[in-house]
């Protein structure tokens, strides 16, 4: 909501600013500042002729105002403001994470406000990936309305002078005398409320799932009609009094510097006020910008054209020698040697010289671009050593941080704005784009909006990793495997940060590769090394992507050399439900929390097979179906693909069955949004997902060379299954991409008989 | 010097000829619903109405518009929302929302023309507006409920 953007913060904290202690230390009293900061959003509504609603809703903040917490502030009209500190890309949090506290607070969700909260370590962790915000932030969302409730049910027994226990915070938004029959609402109570003292966390009364009002309930959008209504919610929309507009011409290849500049024809497009050069990197580059040449102008458009007109000879430095085809065969020449081990069950080398069955595959999947619909943009305001940012970014922290050091400031002199994003998908976790404008903006002495367009979104991203894998497994007579050894090969995120990192990090094997869920006696996980010649990045559920391509389809062709229903095979490879020791898997101390239990992932595999009619289905000829299943992100997740291939190999998915257990779901319909989605995402990547370079520069540039679903392309019906659990909350935003790939192509294998061991389906003859 | 009307007022333009319309209407009227999403015609994130009929905004030149009548997302909601928005909130179609304005416009369009489409016909025209959070299943869905509403 425009006006949730706007509440002068100044006024929203009141007196509450001298309290110490909130939430025993969660939320430091220095954490005030996150409501406090110019309102870009609004003076541009304004400008349009926006309704000013926001006016009033900050005159009607009054000295009196109940803030048990920095999440949740409550007026005395019985206006409740709850904080959103997780950035909106679409994954829901501005709806998921203020009902868990509105739940707890038994608030009326009709009168909450949401207001998003600004960059600030107080908060903890704003990085908005890793599918982390309900399973990190649940507890801690519940405490703080569990406080705020508490404080209200004190203050009325304050009031009428009886004890605590006759005091129940019901019906919603207020409280009642259980003897006398008598209620006060929560807007009457909450000046009282603010004069007490923040209780213990021993003191919480955490409610029993069952009383749950929010929690577990299906709920849309909270910005729905905003969105609808195309307000000036996201970055791309941000307008600053006085702001200019600058394209940036980055190197074409990494590290790449300006050799020679000839801006003459520039200087000479309507608009166009100067061309800024920005300096190149020093390795490694991790965040900071790419370096090139900045031209500054008074709208989008004449610096995007001024840009079109710079001459410039590049120096493109050590990585003009790469080439993603030669590339390519140096990974999978690594992917047949032996690598660095990374887990090892029993022993696999023996039980390969014995006369087992042998079955070899080598698979491969290119790098991907995140290519969000909102490409990268930022606004940034420098005013002496004060810096503000107005950004679509999914770590608002990093934008303050990478932003302080660029410009040689302290990170609490960098006020984050966070706006709504156009999508993220990782890419938005990377603040290089916010720290070109706070570059820009302190050169001109005006607040600058730098834009990128599609050809920089694409040829400039944090690239997902392109991978080699190779497996090899030995059946016994029975076609089970009793050896089993797999090996990837690629370009580490590591080479982000560090230049010489070349192995994968333990994040990125325990992404579906240190172990698998499969009852196999004899193992060995295997890691190749790999030079990055491009950025590496994160992209929506990142590693587990390649690595569940690799596993779910060989686990697909070790059926087929079984001789075997692919589905009843899977079965049998999960084996008996038990715990698997994942040995680095996950944060530390999430193995006792989140336990890898087989039994969970059986029963997705069971759900989704009787859910799509798993082998009473009859299918014509090009037509067949299959599955694979994957845990990432603490979520156990099954995916049937129904697929039908024309005979010139055009592919159409007519129907997707996704069964997933996240443990206890915060709101379903997000959760359902995020696995139509994630079916659609996983349709772009296995169809036509595709990077390459030439010359170290990448050769696609917009949507026809870097095609994504659309409305034909995509499934045309995705059903998605919730497990009722009472298991902690999982992610919800990543876990439904990895499976899709693996279960689309075994569906193809199924339909065709043809194998695709290479994404995308593009290089296999399907379009 | 472009004389254009934009949601029904008058407006005159003497910049760039070669401005497209998209960012007239973002950055000189501030009428930020209209999306950036390619610049090539290829995404639908700009679709406006041209005398009812959607365009992509980005393609259209400043000096071609002379005395054409736009119409923009934030137009055309008067007394409440538009049936197509209606809808679009009761399905709860958006995820990140960014495309979603772009293909609103598509779908008033194809509404106008087609006022009750097949799930052919919804294919075929709304395969030109990209969601790359993957809404496409509900957009079908929210076209249907609001042709089903305005028959």
């Amino acid at each position: 909501m425009i006006s949730a953007e706007t509440i002068s913060a100044d006024k929203f904290v009141v007196e509450n600013v001298s309290r110490r202690g909130f939430l025993q230390g969660v939320l430091s009293a220095s954490a005030f500042v996150l409501c406090v900061g110019k309102i870009p959003l609004l003076a541009s509504a304004a400008r349009i002729g926006a309704p000013s609603e926001a006016a009033d809703a900050t005159a009607a903040i009054g000295a009196s105002a109940f803030h048990p917490s920095l999440f949740v502030g409550i007026h005395s009209d019985g206006a409740v403001y709850i904080v959103a500190h997780r950035s909106e890309m679409g994954n829901g949090v501005r709806t998921s994470l203020p009902r868990i506290l509105a739940d707890e607070l038994d608030a009326d969700w009709t009168r909450v406000t949401v207001v998003q909260g600004d960059g600030d370590g107080a908060y903890g962790s704003q990085d908005t990936d890793g599918s982390h915000s309900v399973r990190e932030f649940f507890d801690t969302l519940r405490e703080a309305g569990a406080t705020a409730r508490l404080m209200l049910v004190r203050a009325a027994a304050q009031k009428w002078g009886i004890p605590e226990s006759q005091c129940v915070a019901d019906p919603v938004h207020s409280v009642t005398d259980l003897s006398a029959k008598r209620k006060l609402s929560y807007g009457d109570l909450a000046p009282l409320a603010a004069k007490l003292p923040v209780p213990r966390k021993e003191e919480l009364k955490l409610k029993s799932p069952q009383d749950w009002r929010y929690i577990g309930k299906p709920a849309p959008g909270y910005d729905v009609a905003e969105v609808c209504s195309g307000k000036p919610l996201f970055g791309m929309d941000v307008r600053v009094e006085g702001m200019l507009y600058a394209a940036i011409a980055h190197p074409p290849v990494l590290g790449g510097k300006v050799k020679s500049l000839d801006d003459s024809a520039t200087l000479k497009v309507i608009g166009v006020k100067k061309t800024i050069p920005i300096d190149p990197f020093k390795p490694p580059h991790a965040f900071q910008p790419l370096g090139g040449i900045a031209v500054i102008a008074d709208n989008t458009f004449a610096a995007f054209k001024g840009r079109k007109n710079l001459k410039i000879e590049w120096d493109n430095g050590a990585n003009a020698s790469y080439n993603s085809s030669a590339y390519k065969k140096e990974l999978q020449q690594s992917s047949r040697q032996p690598g660095k081990v990374v887990h090892t069950t029993g022993d696999p080398d023996s039980e390969f010289a014995k006369a087992g069955k042998i079955v070899e595959a080598e698979y491969f999947a290119p790098h991907l671009a995140h290519a969000s619909m909102e490409p990268p943009v930022a606004v940034a305001d420098v005013q002496g050593e004060k810096v503000i940012v107005w950004s679509p970014t999914q770590d608002p922290q990093g934008v303050q941080e990478e932003v302080a050091k660029a410009l040689g400031l302290k990170k609490e002199n960098v006020t984050c704005h966070v706006t709504f994003l156009g999508g993220g998908f990782g890419r938005k976790s990377k603040p290089d784009y916010a720290v070109e404008a706070a570059l820009l903006s302190q050169k001109t002495g005006k607040p600058v909006k730098v834009i990128w367009s599609r050809e920089d979104d694409i040829k400039f991203d944090y690239y997902h990793s392109v991978a080699a894998m190779y497996l090899k497994a030995s059946l016994d007579d029975a076609g089970r495997p009793k050896a089993w050894l797999q090996r990837s090969v690629f370009p580490p995120i590591g080479s982000t940060f560090d230049k010489d990192a070349v192995y994968a990090g333990d994040g990125e094997m325990s992404m579906g590769w240190n172990v698998i869920p499969f009852d196999v006696p004899n193992f060995r996980s295997e890691n190749g090394q790999a030079v990055a010649h491009v950025r590496i990045g994160w992209l929506r559920s990142v590693a587990n992507i390649y690595h569940a391509f690799a596993v779910q389809s060989f686990a697909n062709e070790l059926a087929h050399a079984a001789n075997r229903d692919p589905y009843d095979y899977l079965l049998t490879l999960l084996g008996s439900p038990r715990t698997l020791d994942v040995g680095k898997q996950g944060p530390p101390g999430t193995n006792e929390k989140y336990p890898y239990d087989i039994a969970r992932l059986r029963h997705v595999a069971e759900l989704a097979a009787e859910k799509s009619n798993w082998g009473k289905k009859k299918f014509g000829k090009g037509a067949g179906m299959g599955i694979a299943v994957h845990r990432s992100f603490f979520t156990y997740v099954a995916t049937v693909v129904e697929v039908e291939v024309d005979d010139q190999g055009v592919v159409r998915i007519p129907h997707v069955t996704t069964v997933l257990d996240a443990g206890i779901v915060a709101n379903p319909e997000m959760v359902r949004q995020q696995f139509e989605g994630a079916a659609v995402f996983g349709t772009s990547l296995t169809r036509t997902g595709e990077i390459t370079a030439t010359n170290g520069a990448v050769d696609q540039s917009n949507f026809y060379d870097y095609q994504v679903a659309r409305m034909n392309d995509a499934p045309k019906q995705v059903d998605i299954h919730i497990v009722e659990s009472t298991a902690p909350p999982a992610g919800a935003g990543e876990p439904g991409v990895p499976p899709f790939a693996p279960a689309l192509c075994n569906a193809i294998f199924a339909a065709t008989g043809k194998r695709v061991r290479e994404l995308p389906l593009t290089r296999n003859g399907f379009s | 010097m472009v004389q254009v009307k934009v949601n029904g007022q008058q407006r005159t333009f003497d910049g760039d000829p070669e401005m497209p319309l998209l960012w007239y209407l973002r950055d000189i009227l501030g009428l930020t619903g209209t999306k950036f999403g390619c610049g090539m015609a290829l995404c639908g994130a700009c679709t406006v109405l041209e005398n009812g009929k959607a365009i992509r905004s980005c393609q259209k030149q400043m000096g071609t518009i002379e005395g054409l009548n736009i119409t923009t997302i934030e137009a055309i909601s008067n007394n409440g929302p538009h049936p197509v928005q209606k809808a679009w909130a009761e399905v709860n179609v958006p995820q990140c929302g960014y495309c979603q304005p772009g293909q609103i416009m598509q779908a008033v369009s194809l509404l106008s023309a087609k006022p009750q489409p097949t799930d052919q016909d919804i294919d075929d025209v709304m395969s030109g507006n990209i969601c790359r959070c993957g809404t496409y299943q509900r957009i079908r869905s929210a076209i249907k409920q609001a042709a089903k509403e305005t028959a």
